[in-house]
């Protein structure tokens, strides 16, 4: 009788790039983006920024690609040192929120009930308030500046994370290993470093890439609203704060730009945190 | 021949259903073999995609060359370890495997071939699924209005109403959601979606594990019931005890096929009646026969043997099993995969 | 539920709630009390230079700064437990009242924004998890991801520039028409304020719920129990409506509650870019120009408002669900 039911058929992935290949492509770029906007930042001259008041209003063209503002200055290299200092003080806050989360993670998995219900309270304490008006209370607290910026999202970052990692560090404790190790009478020392700090190590960068965008966003939210660096620094969020006073006299480019430089670079470090993430966890690699 | 013969005392004392409408084809399950088999699978294969080392793409061959078929009025056990495809055969036949799956073969209904337009059109209406567990049920649906939805033509709050109490499931049963269900009910809950749909072809994958004795037999009866009634009845599971309490037929599944499908009275005694050397082993391996373990364990898809799939486990080996895979052929009204095999 | 769970579930709360907002009223009262800015040049404004050192003290004096921070975060406490926040600096007004009257400009805000972000977002993660690994679900996970890395004010401006400026459908900012009397503004005015900034709010809050209503309803998609459904003849909207619709919609409804803490800094954002009158654009300015009461009001406020968000979320699970609602009178 008849043949044949059904062959679904196989989706041929897009470019005839098997999902590996793609995945390091996606690094690959990614990565010498950020790279390119640090090298720029750190290598363009000073000079470019410097006023040139008989070169100043211009609208975008091949020489000033993002346009000049109301002092002459190149938006380019302005929004470039921006993206730079930007990305600066995000690794900075989002590892040192990253540090924490991990200690008081595992402190709290493994120091016992007190601390673990101690920690937990603190994390709902950190999350109970939004992060912006906590932002905000901790940079009037420091008067302003890059060191309260840098310690404002480095406090409000770290509550979500721990979660995860406690949850992490307890699966492992009950994992077989862990127990069998325990078995053998190894001590907590021994298993801690040996078994458990291994797995926290991705959990590590993992955290950092979940963190970084939030850490970065926030720095230029707080810096718009005012509370964050000195005027005089080229962080993104000065520049659109500025561009404010600007945007009715209809120079768009002073707001367009840099904003859509700072959504662009963030979203390279997601697509690069998310396939590095690929590529270390065995299990997905393999899909 | 008097493949149900065995059954007859046991089926008079079964009560009569009140009401439930089950298409009446034919008296007494005599004669099976001339009428049109329900379902016939000839040659099925299915296979799933997979990523090896990130480059390659593999076929990973669940199920081989299957071939079945189920009679009206007949229940057909499916018997074989776990993770050897029983229920991927279930989801195929029924056409809800996962979309990275490949099927080849044919298989055929009443006699036309089950295209994936018409198993679409006859799933839950003539071919109904009775699942494992509560899982299958939707956790946040009464229960009794999930039997409902089953119910294909007629009213289905008097179809569900009837069904529950005829499997002694109390009114207030039908306001429950699945988590407040014990084993037994939730089983006979899983039967009732089956039941009121009126299929024709019933596929129970697994219907008994974790039931009390009291329970395994009120599931059993519910499917012998459907089977007297008309319908074809496949039943899946990895114990052959329960299995033999009430099938006509017994398909041996071993790696992703069917080695043997014998009349159930061919179980008996030493096993001298059984075709191949796996289903003796499995029938010797019980408790109240010899209890000796089969030595090995069964091949992983992705590392099936060339030749005859039980080969390397199997007692009578000779060189020429390991060359191809048998063919299935007839042999002592039943079917067997084995060059050996008289 | 029963009567005495509920009971129970109430005095935890009320429990959590006391303690977190003792802490909280402590740590920013602490903080506060070490920054650098003075409070009295705060009060005083730019009048600094017409203010005399005798003068000065007078006015330390009558808000008790000249006493040690203890002391202060005694009287202050006390004040607040029997509901005086005290009194704002920058509006000489009672702190409660600033509050009230701000929030409930940046209610209308935050609503349209939420309910618009919940509709659209629940919206677009059921289609890309019906449509699980086609483009469509690509396209709709990017735009998603890409949502989640865009600065809040930063899309405010993009829509200032575009449909204010450019287009000039909408007005460049401010909660009402500028130089109009207050018993003058029509309604049509005060939504007209409202579009762009209730736009910004509620393009943002999409992200968060569409991916997680695609991640939801995928795991919904792949359970046994929609498999079985399909078994029973099932499919397409009818499938959805019956098992996906159900068990996605409790999740999404629940984390858009406990979604208010992203959505008062989103309005805090917003509201600054829009000139907006609210309570957001107070925080700045609070912030900015060192209104300690109002600042505690607002940091404490905002606690109750996060915890009123995750409470409803809570409450929400205990009714709904049946798992938790008749779980103890299972059979």
């Amino acid at each position: 009788m008849m043949k044949v039911i059904e062959t679904t058929t196989i989706k041929t992935p897009y470019l005839k790039l098997n999902r590996r290949q793609q995945t390091i492509i996606s690094i690959i770029l990614s990565a010498s983006f950020l790279l390119m906007i640090i090298l720029g930042g750190i290598f363009s001259s000073n000079e470019k920024i410097q006023t040139y008041l008989e070169m100043r209003n211009l609208s975008p063209s091949l020489q000033h690609i993002f346009g000049t503002d109301w002092l002459g200055r190149d938006m380019f290299v302005r929004t470039l040192k921006g993206l730079t200092l930007s990305l600066g003080v995000g690794m900075l806050a989002s590892a040192s929120s990253v540090i924490i989360a991990v200690v008081l993670g595992m402190a709290a998995a493994t120091m016992g009930r007190k601390v673990d219900t101690f920690i937990s309270w603190l994390v709902d304490l950190f999350l109970s308030v939004p992060h912006l008006v906590a932002l905000i209370l901790i940079a009037f607290a420091l008067g302003g500046g890059i060191r309260g910026v840098v310690l404002g999202v480095t406090l409000t970052h770290w509550p979500s994370l721990t979660r995860v990692i406690r949850a992490e560090v307890m699966q492992l404790r009950s994992s077989e290993f862990v127990e069998i190790s325990r078995q053998f009478g190894k001590s907590s020392w021994w298993i801690a470093t040996r078994h458990i700090l291994p797995h926290l190590v991705p959990q590590f960068f993992v955290g950092l890439v979940l963190l970084f965008p939030h850490a970065v966003l926030h720095e230029a939210a707080i810096t718009f609203l005012g509370f964050g660096l000195s005027p005089h620094q080229p962080a993104i969020g000065i520049i659109l704060s500025e561009s404010m006073r600007y945007l009715s006299t209809g120079m768009w480019w002073l707001a367009f730009f840099p904003g859509l430089s700072l959504l662009v670079m963030v979203r390279a470090f997601d697509i690069l945190g998310e396939n590095l993430c690929t590529l270390m966890d065995p299990y997905r690699g393999h899909e | 021949m008097s493949l149900a013969a065995p059954l007859k005392k046991e089926k008079k004392k079964l009560i009569k259903p009140k009401q439930i409408e089950v298409q009446k084809i034919m008296k007494p399950v005599k004669d099976i073999k001339k009428l049109q088999a329900t379902i016939e699978v000839q040659d099925l294969s299915v296979s799933f995609i997979q990523y090896t080392k990130g480059l390659q793409q593999k076929d990973l061959k669940v199920i081989s060359s299957l071939n079945i078929d189920i009679h009206p009025g007949e229940i057909l056990a499916v018997v074989g370890s776990s993770g050897s495809g029983k229920s991927l055969l279930a989801h195929a036949i029924l056409g809800i495997l996962p979309s990275n799956a490949t099927v080849t073969g044919k298989i055929t209904y009443k006699g036309e071939p089950l295209t994936s337009k018409r198993q679409e059109k006859l799933r839950g209406k003539e071919i109904a699924l009775v699942p494992q567990s509560v899982n299958y049920l939707d956790p946040l649906m009464r229960v009794g209005k999930q039997v409902r939805t089953a119910v294909k033509d007629g009213d289905p709050i008097k179809a569900q109403r009837e069904v529950f109490s005829r499997y002694y499931l109390k009114p207030e049963v039908e306001n429950l959601f699945p988590f407040q269900l014990s084993g037994g009910m939730a089983r006979r809950v899983l039967v009732s979606t089956a039941v009121v749909s009126g299929a024709q072809l019933i596929i129970a994958d697994e219907p008994t594990p974790g039931l009390d004795t009291a329970s395994v037999k009120e599931a059993l009866k519910c499917f012998r019931e459907l089977a007297d009634h008309g319908a074809a009845v496949m039943l899946i599971s990895h114990d052959i005890e329960t299995a033999l309490k009430i099938a006509d037929r017994i398909a041996v599944f071993y790696a992703g096929t069917t080695v043997e499908v014998a009349p159930v009275e061919d179980f008996k005694g030493k096993g001298e009646g059984l075709r191949h050397p796996y289903s003796k082993a499995l029938w010797g391996a019980l408790p109240q026969n010899d209890f000796m373990p089969i030595a090995g364990f069964q091949p992983l898809p992705s590392a099936l043997p060339p030749g005859c799939l039980f080969e390397p486990r199997c007692s009578m080996v000779t060189p020429d099993c390991s060359k191809a895979q048998p063919e299935a052929r007839t042999l002592r009204n039943g079917m067997v995969r084995c060059i050996h095999a008289t | 539920m029963h009567s005495s769970n509920l009971l129970i579930f109430a005095m935890k709360k009320s429990l959590r709630l006391a303690t977190l907002l003792i802490a909280i009223s402590f740590l920013s009262f602490t903080l506060i009390s070490y920054s650098p800015i003075d409070p009295v040049q705060a009060y005083v404004g730019a009048d600094m230079m017409r203010v005399g050192p005798e003068q000065r003290d007078k006015i330390a004096e009558y808000w008790g700064l000249d006493k040690s921070p203890l002391q202060q975060f005694t009287h202050w406490g006390t004040a607040v437990i029997s509901g005086d926040l005290g009194t704002s600096m920058i509006f000489r007004r009672p702190v409660i009242d600033v509050i009230k009257e701000k929030f409930l400009a940046s209610l209308a805000l935050m609503m349209i924004a939420w309910i618009l972000s919940g509709i659209l977002g629940f919206t677009l993660g059921v289609i890309a998890g019906m449509k699980e690994g086609t483009w469509v679900d690509r396209a709709i996970k990017w735009y998603c991801l890409t949502l989640a890395s865009t600065p809040t004010f930063w899309l405010g401006l993009l829509l200032l520039i575009i449909f204010a400026m450019g287009l000039g459908w909408f007005p460049i900012g401010l909660g009402v028409p500028a130089g109009v009397l207050a018993e003058h503004v029509t309604m049509g005015d005060r939504i007209q304020h409202l579009v762009l900034p209730a736009l910004t709010l509620s393009i943002l809050g999409v992200a968060n719920v569409a991916l997680h209503t695609r991640q939801k309803l995928i795991e919904v998609l792949s359970s046994e129990y929609v498999l079985f459904a399909r078994a029973r003849g099932e499919k397409g909207f009818v499938l959805f409506w019956r098992h996906g619709f159900r068990n996605i919609a409790l999740p999404a409804v629940t984390l858009q509650f406990s979604a208010f803490s992203e959505l008062f800094g989103g309005a805090v954002l917003a509201e600054q870019v829009f000139s907006y009158p609210g309570l957001g654009q107070t925080t700045v300015q609070a912030g900015l120009r060192g209104d300690v009461p109002l600042l505690l009001g607002i940091v404490i406020f905002s606690a109750l408002f996060v915890f009123t968000g995750n409470l409803i979320a809570d409450l929400i699970y205990q009714i709904v669900d049946p798992r938790i609602r008749e779980g103890e009178s299972s059979l």
